[in-house]
């Protein structure tokens, strides 16, 4: 006897959703045409964040994945609704792909009651579990191991739910992501470790610090694992690889690790201009930039173009719409300081 | 009238209990399976309940303890082992930054209903690296409960109250208690976290201490009684929650605190329990609060060493003599 204890899962109309697919096919065009979607409504969201920074009305620190979008398009696509999802400080993408309302994460980045946590967890700890978003996490490489955790867990009930867990390409060079490969590999737990390398931890280029040149997947024969690199910047591949990926762990195949080569256009947070960057490099990047890249083959593919002007505007006014919601709302209640600690919902420590 | 066990045994009491009684339980831990702990203290329950509910691990602490959150989350009740507690300054990542403040900072989103078990505390001769008492370094951190059982009974107990809690546990095993004997109830037997006991009741002196030391802190007393100093002996039982109204009702009779801590001297939990009391009940006191520690010192391996370093019977029935004046 297995105890089968599932959190509700509520799907959400704005976050892609694999349909009729197959592990091996292509995506379908609809779905693809989501997937463009997704993208631009985390571009915008990620430059009115951006804006507003500028505005000095996010505080603290944000980390932006303006340039990565296709990863977190192309996973969220490739996943199930009961999926669990795992991500990092560079999160805002991947919670609102998994559904969290971008109001909701808005105001969480501005400090408001309305806020996905009410304000207590800022940018860098978004989470969203009635859409099974377990969380980001500001730790590097910490998140590996409670990912895999979630995944024993599935694995004991007898569930064939999948864990993604997104993390940098610094995360290979500390000791959880060690322990977390070896444990998954050897308990054949289901996850999907993808590896969103843009090419620098933190400030320094991620080759100046790595005795190999590929980070995650130079590592995987460690762990028994294939090497898999990827086009990170190509939101059908990365939704094949992820596909393919789930489908293995659903059948008890166990853990992949997937490097997805991309790159972020600004610096590491808020705070950073990324100026230690070679123009060459960074003009190169940008003539990658997966948003216009992706735009063009749907539209060679046969997609009208008013359909992907029409996902613009769309995605323009939900971000206008969240903004103007995140900013009328109160700011978080100092009544809550003191709420949340302890399951009985207060603070209290003694008798 | 229940069955006399030792302190290990009663670990594997409790989690037998629970985990019969609820299939979300699951353990994982290093050599806990097969090999029964490093312990001994989880013997016989991987025959018990298989090796998908007693799961061995890598020597891994922050995958052992990031696997537990995880299945925390996501509706399981997991026990994780640690073995010597010494080791949780390997995986405190998990335990301080994510364990502890995962509910928090998700405004309740995350439920942890988890365990931690930690062998705990000296008088091994194991040296600096095996042989702390780290409840202190726990207890400093906002959303952990910190539990420590001083008694078979209370490993039973407590550890069912610890497996039941929505909030993650620290549940410190004292390694020199583990071949020690007491009674444990008949049938089911579920305790409640937060509550400190007296164990020995008297009108002069109250004595805190916790786990291995409410055994030495009720024998000081015996040789004090001795001399006529009546004492009350508080077992806490409990850091977090921290059952200050027993202590606070104790001193209030007695006008005299005495803790009997065994961990290093600074930040130690009676420092914290003197502050609250030296607060609250200053007007009962007829003399200073006095703390008997470990001193400030990394704990030495050679019996001499240790024995002088860690609150000895003498010790304490000294400090207390001279604590009255």
């Amino acid at each position: 006897m297995r105890p089968v204890i599932l959190r509700p899962v509520i799907s959400s109309a704005t976050a892609p959703r694999a349909r009729d697919r197959s592990p091996t096919g292509p995506a379908p065009l609809e779905l693809r045409a989501e997937m463009y979607r997704a993208q631009v409504r985390v571009r915008y969201f990620e430059k009115e964040a951006y804006d507003l920074f500028l505005q000095n009305l996010v505080k603290g620190t944000s980390h932006l994945s303006i340039g990565q979008e296709a990863i977190a398009a192309g996973v969220a696509a490739a996943l199930r609704p009961d999926d669990y999802v795992f991500a990092t400080y560079r999160g805002h993408a991947h919670a609102l792909l998994r559904g969290a309302p971008m109001a909701a994460v808005l105001g969480e980045l501005l400090g408001r009651q309305t806020g996905l946590m009410a304000g207590k967890g800022g940018s860098m700890h978004l989470t969203y579990t009635p859409n099974n978003f377990m969380g980001s996490y500001a730790i590097v490489g910490a998140h590996l191991t409670i990912a895999n955790g979630a995944a024993w867990s599935a694995q004991y009930r007898g569930t064939d739910q999948v864990t993604a867990v997104f993390f940098g390409d610094g995360t290979t060079n500390i000791g959880a992501f060690h322990e977390a490969l070896n444990l998954a590999a050897t308990w054949k737990l289901p996850v999907v470790f993808m590896c969103e390398n843009n090419l620098y931890m933190e400030y320094t280029p991620i080759s100046q610090v790595t005795a190999v040149p590929r980070p995650a997947a130079d590592r995987a024969s460690a762990y028994g694992l294939e090497p898999v690199v990827v086009d990170g910047n190509d939101a059908d591949v990365v939704y094949q690889t992820t596909l393919e990926a789930a489908s293995r762990a659903r059948a008890g195949e166990g853990p992949s690790l997937v490097e997805a080569v991309t790159y972020r256009h600004g610096g590491h947070s808020r705070a950073d201009p990324g100026k230690y960057r070679p123009d060459s490099e960074v003009a190169e990047w940008l003539a990658k930039d997966p948003l216009p890249r992706y735009r063009e083959r749907l539209l060679h593919d046969g997609v009208e173009s008013s359909v992907l002007d029409r996902i613009e505007a769309e995605a323009r006014a939900e971000v206008d719409q969240a903004r103007e919601q995140a900013k009328a709302a109160p700011v978080a209640d100092p009544a809550d300081v003191e709420r949340q600690v302890f399951a009985d919902g207060g603070a209290t420590w003694r008798r | 009238m229940g069955q006399v066990i030792t302190y290990r045994e009663a670990v594997a009491v409790g989690l037998a209990q629970e985990m019969a009684r609820d299939p979300s339980v699951v353990m994982i831990g290093e050599d806990i399976g097969a090999a029964g702990g490093v312990f001994k203290a989880t013997a016989g329950l991987l025959e018990k309940f298989g090796p998908e509910r007693v799961r061995d691990t890598p020597i891994s602490e922050q995958a052992i303890l990031g696997a537990a959150m995880g299945a925390a989350m996501t509706g399981l009740r997991p026990v994780a082992e640690v073995m010597f507690a010494d080791f949780v300054s390997v995986c405190h990542d998990v335990i301080a930054n994510q364990i502890a403040k995962a509910r928090y900072m998700t405004n309740g989103q995350v439920a942890l209903p988890l365990v931690v078990r930690f062998g705990n505390g000296g008088g091994l001769r194991f040296g600096a690296q095996h042989s702390q008492s780290v409840e202190s370094w726990l207890m400093a951190v906002p959303g952990l409960k910190v539990v420590v059982p001083s008694t078979p009974a209370d490993v039973v107990g407590l550890m069912a109250a610890a497996v039941r809690d929505d909030d993650p546990v620290m549940f410190l095993e004292e390694k020199a208690l583990y071949p020690t004997s007491g009674e444990v109830p008949e049938g089911e037997h579920v305790d409640q976290l937060g509550t400190a006991r007296v164990r020995r009741d008297g009108a002069d002196v109250t004595i805190v201490a916790l786990g291995t030391m409410v055994h030495r802190a009720l024998a000081a007393a015996e040789q004090l009684a001795a001399e006529g100093t009546d004492c009350e002996v508080v077992d806490l039982r409990s850091l977090v929650p921290l059952d200050v109204s027993t202590v606070a009702g104790s001193v209030r009779k007695t006008g005299r605190l005495f803790t009997v801590e065994e961990n290093p001297r600074l930040c130690g939990w009676g420092a914290e329990l003197a502050s609250i009391v030296a607060e609250e009940c200053f007007y009962d006191l007829d003399a200073p609060i006095r703390r008997i520690t470990t001193p400030h010192v990394p704990l030495p391996a050679a019996d001499s060493l240790e024995d002088a370093a860690i609150p000895s019977v003498e010790r304490v029935a000294s400090e207390v003599r001279s604590g009255l004046g």
